[in-house]
């Protein structure tokens, strides 16, 4: 089996448009959750979101093909740049048959499928654009990855909600551990801060009215953020042979399902999922220095995901780490993990842990270090990030530092 | 609102709106309405999360109101979903407040 490495990354969210920004971001511990501004917000209940600040896709791609791109593809693409530009790949000569793109999404082309059904229910306009299928369907993403990098391999989009980067890179890890490809290019994307499916989370009573605040005992609930993280990852032994710069290690991913609720957590599903990482990468749970945790803010995450850490890790979870970056870039859903991931190994390369933002005081019920407010300068060698979706689907990722 | 949404909406009449609210938990518990009384916790009705999200729905729906509440923190609905009679109470003062904001 290869060993999996991470030669390239790229980000985009509220913390900012460049993976150079969201160091900066976590190291500040600064929450980028505000007033949502792209969206009118009056008939809504919920008026914060983690946004993708002073945005123009223009500045990133020319008229004609940017009418083909949906928000959430235009952030996929700028991301996939980023990191492949970063790890100095090409894929020429034959490469990019070698290559998958694996693309976590939860909802897709959201944008394009709100403005599209207002024309047509509200507006009752006669005709769409040509180009509204092509641009809603899911999938659009990881095309346009393909098509801008040449890449002939596998591709496809994973969807599992709120863990649908994480399984998505999860897949890519196995994918090229067993040898199937050489190289992938995998993370999430989402942009769903839309009039409609905010208003969708409203009915679903679950939003914070004021900001994300995890693990505390006056948390309100999770704030929707949007954006997209892309890696590239390939073998260890391809890596070294072409000198390429190696930004951190995959080393086990692990999945389960709660056959549980369609909302509501369940611990044994979410220690389920973090034992079959542990498994996957053999390690022991006295191995893992930080957990990125799912820490969506809500009343039941948190205490849910709390006692998953204290059934996998006995003893040691009082020791480890454990912080949620959605307090800063919000939950951004499909594009979830992959941001996470990305906040996992900047932590890893730049030595120090991401904080929880916005910690006032903790649950009593929730009694592990949950890094407050301000990162700690700790060197850590094994990270584990936690996604845990909606309808029960997990997906556990652990990541060693690469020295 | 025309008028005869304001028919349908219900003219605030307390027995009306009890029946109402006690038609549209026993719809969502799946029990028989005659079982369901003011004294009746929603918990003894197996009523989970998602069912009491469903009930402020229905409740929004048919009265024209909004409850605030946030699964989250329930305590900042201004209104108890203990037992049925506090829903009752609690949706009677949202639907006067909405004939106050609706007169003035």
């Amino acid at each position: 089996m290869n060993r999996v490495v991470i030669t390239g990354l790229g980000a985009v969210s509220a913390l900012g448009h460049d993976l150079r920004a969201h160091l900066e971001a976590l190291r500040a511990g600064r929450s980028a959750i505000g007033p949502i501004t792209i969206i009118p917000t009056e008939g809504l209940i919920t008026k914060i979101g983690a946004e993708v600040r002073g945005f123009d896709g223009n500045a990133y791609f020319e008229n004609g093909k940017l009418a083909l791109l949906d928000r959430c593809a235009q952030f996929a693409l700028i991301a996939t740049r980023e990191a492949v530009a970063g790890s100095k790949v090409s894929f020429r000569q034959g490469l990019g048959s070698r290559t998958a793109v694996v693309i976590g999404a939860g909802v897709g082309g959201q944008t394009t499928l709100d403005e599209n059904y207002y024309r047509v229910y509200a507006e009752r306009a006669k005709r769409l654009h040509p180009f509204t299928i092509p641009k809603l369907m899911i999938s659009a993403a990881a095309s346009h990855i393909t098509m801008e990098h040449g890449i002939t391999g596998p591709s496809f989009t994973v969807a599992s909600a709120c863990a649908s980067a994480n399984h998505a890179i999860g897949i890519a890890f196995h994918m090229v551990r067993s040898g199937s490809v050489d190289v992938a290019i995998t993370g999430g994307t989402e942009a769903t801060i839309t009039f409609g499916t905010m208003k969708g989370w409203d009915a679903l009573r679950v939003m914070a009215p004021d900001t994300c605040r995890p693990f505390c005992r006056d948390r309100k609930g999770m704030v929707l953020g949007e954006g997209a993280a892309v890696a590239v990852i390939e073998t260890l032994d391809r890596a070294k042979a072409r000198g390429a710069q190696i930004l951190a290690e995959i080393v086990g991913f692990g999945m389960s399902s709660d056959a549980g609720d369609i909302v509501l957590p369940s611990a044994d599903g979410a220690a389920a999922a973090m034992r079959g990482c542990l498994a996957d990468a053999r390690l022991a749970p006295e191995d893992v220095d930080y957990i990125n945790a799912h820490g969506t803010g809500t009343a039941a995450n948190d205490v849910t995901e709390t006692k998953a850490i204290h059934a996998v890790m006995g003893g040691h979870a009082k020791r480890l780490a454990v912080s949620s970056t959605k307090s800063m870039h919000g939950h951004a859903l499909g594009a979830a993990g992959a941001l996470e991931l990305a906040a996992t190994v900047i932590a890893l390369r730049e030595g120090f842990i991401p904080p929880t933002a916005n910690f006032t005081e903790a649950d009593p019920q929730c009694d592990l270090d949950y890094v407050p407010n301000e990162a700690r300068l700790q060197g850590i060698e094994v990270a584990m990030s936690n996604s845990f979706a909606f309808g029960g689907q997990n997906a556990v990722l652990a990541i060693r530092r690469f020295t | 609102m025309s008028l005869d949404q304001t028919e349908k909406l219900g003219k605030g009449d307390p027995a009306a709106i009890e029946g109402d609210v006690l038609d549209i938990i026993a719809h969502q518990a799946k029990v028989e309405r005659a079982t369901v009384t003011r004294s009746t916790s929603l918990a003894e009705l197996n009523v989970q999360s998602l069912d009491l999200v469903e009930i402020i729905f229905a409740l929004e729906d048919k009265f024209d109101i909004e409850v605030p509440y946030n699964a989250n923190d329930p305590g900042s609905a201004g209104v108890s979903f203990q037992n049925v009679g506090d829903v009752i109470d609690g949706i009677a003062k949202l639907i006067a407040a909405r004939d106050v904001r609706k007169t003035a």
